[in-house]
């Protein structure tokens, strides 16, 4: 009961403030609007008991990605403080394809047999988390590093391209 | 981790918007209020403000935040590894030190185009 009511309230929280980010008016309460929404998210994922990814939803996009996404609208020339129309003439199209995705999702995810009750929940995710990069999954999280160096490199190349 | 337990962070959340809360509805019930022009302005240290605070700013900062974010999400990974440390002992090390070292190698290479200097 304290959980349907818990999901109902994040619900409500992440939606209205995505609806905010999407039609408001002005760009830089869109991106702040986006710091409920993705807060919303990660109380979804306390509800689903994996608290360290709550930590990192919090840590690294509530924080950072917010932050960068501001810093982007701040660096352009005319979107500090302009009004954006963010209805365009795209509205039918958008639609569509909004209904079209989200039947198919919602087809999926019902298709889907979600297996239930198999095995016991770890009493800290972090801990298996952890044991598993160490075991089970060590080529992933040495790909990962090479990942997250790509991007570095990445960020460098265009930033100097820039320039 | 119980979802009981997150009710302890429900009583944080609470007792902490209330501390933000009770001295604005204090200073709100109590105050004298005088509409004077002056007292729209935004504060800086008693100067005078110019110009918006939206200013656009330098696209340079925008190179130090991407770089902030990926060494944001590297540290994401070094917590699960922290605390499995003891149980695999010198493995565990080695695997952070490669998977460390790739990174190093980002950041040598950041270092050496200059995308740490300012100028």
């Amino acid at each position: 009961m304290g959980q349907l009511a818990a999901f109902i309230i994040l619900s409500v929280v992440t939606l209205v403030s995505a609806v905010v980010v999407v039609a408001s008016q002005n760009i830089v309460r869109s991106a702040l609007s986006l710091i409920p929404t993705l807060l919303g998210i990660a109380g979804v994922y306390i509800l689903l008991q994996a608290e360290y990814v709550a930590g990192i939803q919090v840590l690294i996009y509530a924080g950072a990605i917010t932050v960068l996404i501001l810093f982007v609208i701040m660096l352009t020339e005319h979107g500090t403080g302009a009004r954006f129309r963010q209805v365009n003439e795209q509205v039918l199209p958008g639609t569509i394809a909004v209904a079209v995705l989200a039947a198919l999702l919602m087809a999926v995810f019902f298709g889907t047999a979600w297996p239930r009750a198999a095995g016991t929940l770890p009493q800290y995710t972090a801990t298996s988390i952890g044991t598993t990069f160490l075991t089970s999954a060590i080529l992933v999280f040495i790909v990962t590093s090479f990942v997250l160096l790509v991007a570095l490199m990445g960020a460098i190349v265009i930033a100097r391209r820039e320039r | 981790m119980l979802l009981v337990d997150w009710l302890y962070v429900g009583v944080f959340l609470v007792v902490g918007l209330a501390m933000a809360a009770l001295p604005l509805a204090v200073v709100w019930a109590l105050a004298p209020r005088l509409a004077q022009p002056q007292k729209r302005t935004t504060y800086e240290s008693g100067v005078v403000p110019f110009g918006q605070a939206w200013a656009q700013f330098n696209v340079r900062y925008y190179l130090f935040s991407l770089v902030f974010v990926i060494f944001d999400v590297e540290v994401i990974y070094l917590y699960p590894w922290s605390i499995v440390f003891r149980q695999y002992g010198r493995y565990a090390f080695f695997v952070m030190l490669i998977f460390v070292g790739i990174l190093l190698l980002g950041l040598i290479h950041a270092w050496r185009k200059g995308a740490l200097e300012w100028t």
